[in-house]
């Protein structure tokens, strides 16, 4: 971290930790697969292996993601940036802590689901 | 109904399917009033690169190094089925949020770009793009009152659309209306999933 400190008290940025303060300055996860905002992610119920500590932000999101979520309802409802929790994400799926479930890639040739869409769109 | 997935989370939950559409558009031509028309509205926080539009707006002193900035933006979400939940997310017109909007598509049913007839031209960014990309979509006139009324027919002609690309007329502050448009929009797109079968 290069960044001097006082970069961090910016007084118009209210009471907030910077975002990305809490990724420790990084903008990107460091690999592993891109995550897509109707990707769901679920906790694989495994502890964190030795050396890995969880933030308190990765133990939230932990424990909103004991049943299958969507990365975008699970940004919304932690109120943190796409990208910031982009970066958690994918520090909990490296330590196996997270499974990703990845949404179709080409819903628009799967007629089944268009058929299924369709369907609840008409029953609205 | 349940989907077969190869990778069941360990929890032995069933995940559900998601699916999404984008409802596109000009400054101010109801996309969010189409979202929430339609579905329970949530918000969300994203970043957007900082550009030169930025100064004098966002005071950037001490902040040199950064090079986005965090903004609102909306999506919906409807819930069909335990097992089957559809999002909407409006895609941000301005030019400044282009690079989220790869992204966004990328996986989508397809789009809705909304237009307004006073102002037809603010919409044939998003047209271009979805062409470009081979997203499938539907124009939906938002038919303002006090706008001009043109026949579906005139609108296609004046934006020069592929004709096999639909537009309706609808008023995106009515849930029945804004139905009637996803409706179309996933129609078209099951035509042509059964016309061309993908190759599994």
């Amino acid at each position: 971290m290069v960044a001097r400190r006082d970069s961090w008290l910016d007084q118009a940025a209210g009471p907030v930790v910077r975002p990305y303060a809490m990724t420790r300055g990084r903008t990107a996860p460091a690999d592993g697969p891109q995550l897509s905002m109707i990707d769901l992610v679920a906790a694989t119920g495994q502890r964190p292996p030795d050396g890995f500590r969880l933030a308190p932000e990765h133990r939230q999101i932990l424990s909103l993601c004991h049943a299958p979520v969507t990365i975008v309802d699970l940004a919304s409802d932690i109120n943190l940036p796409v990208g910031v929790v982009r970066v958690l994400l994918s520090d909990l799926t490296a330590h196996g802590l997270l499974q990703v479930l990845p949404a179709r890639h080409r819903p628009m040739t799967d007629a089944r689901l268009l058929r299924d869409v369709l369907d609840g769109l008409r029953a609205l | 109904m349940d989907y077969e997935r190869s990778d069941r989370p360990v929890t032995g939950r069933v995940s559900p399917v998601t699916a999404k559409i984008l409802v596109a558009g000009g400054f101010g031509v109801g996309k969010t009033t189409l979202v929430s028309a339609i579905s329970e509205i949530r918000p969300l926080r994203t970043e957007e690169e900082l550009s030169d539009r930025g100064v004098g707006v966002d005071d950037t002193t001490g902040v040199d190094r950064k090079t986005t900035t965090t903004v609102a933006m909306d999506f919906g979400r409807i819930s069909f089925r335990a097992d089957l939940v559809l999002y909407l997310f409006g895609t941000p017109g301005q030019e400044r949020f282009r690079f989220m909007w790869d992204e966004l598509s990328y996986g989508a049913i397809g789009a809705v770009v909304l237009a307004d007839t006073r102002r037809l031209a603010d919409c044939f960014a998003s047209i271009d793009y979805f062409e470009r990309r081979g997203t499938p979509m539907v124009v939906a006139v938002n038919c303002f009152d006090g706008a001009p009324a043109y026949e579906p027919g005139d609108i296609r002609i004046a934006l020069d659309l592929d004709p096999a690309t639909p537009v309706v007329l609808c008023d995106a502050r009515q849930k029945n209306s804004v139905k009637r448009v996803l409706i179309a929009l996933v129609s078209h797109v099951l035509g042509q999933a059964e016309a061309s079968p993908a190759t599994v």
